[in-house]
């Protein structure tokens, strides 16, 4: 017994435990949803942070610690966006002549997101910092939690309601555009980037590189037009 | 390989110096990626050698999101008790902004003559 907590002691003081189980528990997720044919509903994403999220609970290990392992996976997003870049240079044309259809799904989108969001949760009773914090949930997390900052809100809270609506857009996306025979992929791609920012970009890739090329675009456009619409908004209510 | 990721790197960090020098609304990383596009437009031939290392790292977009979701998992109790109408209000508002997105785009570029791919 002795024996076990010296490798437990070690192992939970070392990056290298969590950051395996990061990386297992997303081959978990992506097998299953390879196996289950690519169904949007088998999110590898969530089904990770399920999986870690009991291992952290049973394991009684705080966020802090697991951290210092999946922070060489969080620093990926990083690079990851940059990279951005390639596919967009590839589908240049293809972006450049759909310039004024995208500028058009940016701002009703965009105004969309924030609007719904503010509005019903104003309707459900929802006050104060909470409801403020919901404003730029569409957003990349970085942008929102600045922007949430900036109009009274809390950066932590709009963190979560950013991963859960990137997950849910993910999740909803393929039924719901394939139930309004939204077939071209540039529309596609593209309305999902500016809701469901970068989790939505990764959903997108998953499914077409046209779609995951204009999710990105998307992505990167609504960072700014959230960051003038918001206040726009708010000056209403 | 090492030199494709010193160059993605290296634009990281000017978009994130130039957000920060400029106050910019945009994350450094949004902004490396628009510097990065800049020298792929300038550059044709880097874009072809450096198309591996990019697609290898975007393949697998959805990992770089795990350690923040567990995060998440941590502070849903921060939403207390309006949990429940908050989801809905998410994923009532996530639904209404894509059909809204999807449907000005195609909506616009049938306006302006273009069709499906």
């Amino acid at each position: 017994m002795n024996e076990f907590q010296d490798i437990w002691t070690y192992l939970s003081s070392e990056p290298l435990l969590w950051l395996t189980a990061t990386l297992a528990a997303y081959t978990i997720g992506d097998a299953l949803f390879k196996a289950s044919g690519k169904r949007a509903y088998v999110n590898p994403v969530l089904i990770a942070v399920i999986l870690l999220a009991i291992a952290l609970t049973v394991t009684g290990t705080s966020y802090e610690t697991y951290f210092d392992g999946a922070q060489f996976v969080h620093f990926m997003l990083g690079p990851a966006t940059v990279c951005l870049a390639v596919p967009f240079y590839l589908n240049l044309c293809l972006v450049g002549k759909s310039a004024l259809p995208m500028l058009a799904a940016l701002i009703l989108g965009s105004l969309t997101a924030i609007v719904s969001a503010v509005g019903l949760a104003y309707a459900f009773g929802i006050r104060g910092e909470v409801l403020l914090s919901l404003a730029p949930k569409s957003v990349t997390a970085p942008v929102a939690m600045g922007i949430s900052e900036s109009i009274g809100g809390s950066p932590t809270l709009t963190a979560v309601m950013v991963i859960l609506t990137g997950i849910t857009g993910a999740i909803v996306c393929t039924p719901l555009l394939d139930a309004l025979k939204i077939t071209d992929y540039r529309a596609r791609g593209f309305a999902v980037g500016i809701t469901s920012h970068g989790i939505g970009t990764a959903r997108a890739f998953q499914v077409n590189e046209t779609a995951g090329t204009f999710a990105g675009v998307g992505m990167g456009a609504n960072a700014l037009a959230t960051a003038i619409i918001v206040p726009l908004v708010l000056s209403f209510f | 390989m090492i030199g494709h990721f010193t160059v993605i790197l290296g634009f990281q960090l000017l978009g994130e110096i130039l957000v920060r020098s400029l106050g910019a609304p945009i994350p450094g990383p949004v902004l490396g990626m628009i510097l990065f596009l800049g020298l792929l437009v300038l550059r044709p031939s880097f874009a072809d050698s450096v198309k591996s290392t990019a697609q290898g790292l975007l393949t697998h977009l959805s990992l770089l999101f795990v350690p923040a979701g567990v995060g998440v998992v941590g502070h849903i109790n921060t939403l207390g008790s309006d949990v429940g109408v908050i989801l809905l209000t998410i994923i009532a508002s996530t639904i209404l902004a894509i059909v809204v997105g999807a449907y000005a785009f195609t909506w616009t570029a049938k306006l302006i003559g273009q069709t499906d791919e």
